[in-house]
């Protein structure tokens, strides 16, 4: 199971995500809950998961048991260092420009002193680490979530996270500058074990908490991206 | 003489701390149960019962479990009976101390950080916002709702990373309530309760 994995990042989505959007025309089907519209079809993607889940969390587990602390910390701080320059360019992109450059400022900082991003010095020194994407750069332009989704390997998303998503990987240093085909997917696929095993704590909590596992995740994912989107300090919603 | 004198001192301190603002609150809780554990090896070792005995001595007697469980159900929560909300109240209370207090015992050496905190004169309702930093990791946000009783100020929302633990149950509890009523949920609570200690007791 993914809860909330934006970075999971597969190969061969493309094609996943266009047979999803062809499976969601087709189903088009009745739901009560208005902020879940493909409920059906969400639940359906929800339990192909936890089947893939069987084997990527057993993965997940032995990576986690087998890779001494300072290796992981080097190998987040890695691929953290490589999304700094695309969220670096979606805080321009939504007029944040001081924090923007506070992100350029970061990858430069711990790309060099911090030896090709393996050690995150710029914390440190200050640069606070952000959390953008396209999808909430969409957000901030307006663009409604045009319904929640759930799907294998990516993990939970709404329509225009989806498509935040698809701009997301081709903007991805990983996509664009290893020409390796072999070296790039060793990227994806360590990148992905990785966020699956940073989700391993999660994964206790929703097991025991959850009434049902897959509203559970469903709600924490739609008030996390809002809390994102707000950077933190959405605006209360009225009580019931 | 000697108990007068301890009388008095107790009359002094009783004011100071109905007076203890939300996030001063906050931060004495904090650190009382970060102190316990810190020291306690039983609790790293992931001993759920000292977990849970340590959170209802130090953590539930300022939380206000009505007001979370009201929060929880939401608009039918008025519909309910007082003898079903207290029974409802006391599943959902089990239920989030169980979850809850297992993250404790993964705690090592993250160091709680507190957000600058005023409080408007005359203010019922207050958020205390922190961040959780570890070393290697982008910091977590932890913020608290808290509102002004008789008793002093409570908490009736823990907010972690932008997900509200209370409201998350909002339309569970509502599918439940559809299905079986305010009795079917409190059922439902009661037997994911019960799974959970038969899990815990077969671990044993």
């Amino acid at each position: 199971m993914m809860v909330m994995g934006e970075k999971g990042s597969v190969v061969r989505m493309g094609g996943i995500l266009a047979a999803g959007v062809l499976a969601l025309g087709l189903s088009g089907c009745a739901s009560t809950n208005p902020r879940d519209p493909y409920e059906g079809f969400n639940r359906a993607m929800f339990a192909v998961n936890e089947g893939i889940d069987k084997v990527a969390k057993p993965v997940a587990q032995g990576y986690d048991a087998a890779v001494p602390m300072p290796v992981k910390a080097g190998i987040g701080n890695f691929f953290g260092n490589v999304g700094d320059l695309w969220i670096g360019v979606n805080n321009g992109l939504q007029g944040k420009v001081g924090d923007g450059a506070n992100d350029i400022a970061r990858l430069l900082i711990n790309s060099t002193l911090g030896i090709f991003g393996l050690f995150d010095v710029a914390s440190e020194m200050g640069f606070e680490k952000h959390d953008e994407d396209f999808g909430q750069t969409l957000a901030r332009w307006g663009v409604g979530d045009g319904g929640y989704l759930f799907w294998p390997i990516i993990g939970p998303r709404t329509l225009r996270d989806t498509g935040g998503f698809v701009v997301d990987t081709f903007a991805d240093p990983v996509q664009w500058a290893i020409d390796d085909v072999a070296v790039r997917n060793s990227a994806y696929f360590v990148r992905f074990v990785d966020v699956r095993a940073s989700l391993l704590p999660a994964d206790k909590v929703v097991e025991e908490a959850a009434l049902d596992k897959y509203a559970y995740i469903r709600d924490a994912y739609l008030q996390r991206r809002r809390s994102q989107i707000f950077d933190g300090n959405p605006p209360r919603l009225p009580e019931e | 003489m000697r108990r007068f004198l301890g009388f008095c001192l107790l009359l002094l301190s009783l004011p100071v701390f109905a007076q203890e603002t939300p996030d001063a609150l906050v931060r004495r809780v904090t650190d009382e149960v970060l102190e316990i554990v810190r020291k306690d090896k039983e609790i790293q070792n992931g001993n759920a019962r000292k977990v849970v005995d340590l959170v209802e001595a130090k953590v539930l007697p300022n939380f206000n479990f009505p007001h979370m469980t009201a929060l929880a159900v939401g608009k039918e929560w008025r519909r309910a009976t007082p003898q079903q909300q207290e029974r409802l109240t006391q599943e959902f209370k089990t239920l989030l101390v169980r979850t809850y207090s297992n993250s404790l015992t993964a705690y090592r050496n993250e160091t709680i950080k507190f957000k600058p905190f005023t409080l408007p004169a005359g203010a019922t309702d207050a958020l205390v916002r922190t961040e959780v930093h570890q070393a290697g990791n982008k910091p977590i946000q932890l913020d608290y709702n808290l509102e002004k009783l008789d008793s002093g100020w409570k908490v009736y929302d823990v907010v972690v990373a932008g997900i509200s633990l209370v409201t998350n149950y909002r339309d569970q509890f509502g599918q439940e309530i559809r299905n079986g009523g305010i009795d079917g949920l409190t059922q439902s609570l009661a037997a994911k309760n019960q799974a959970l200690d038969a899990a815990k007791a077969e671990k044993k």
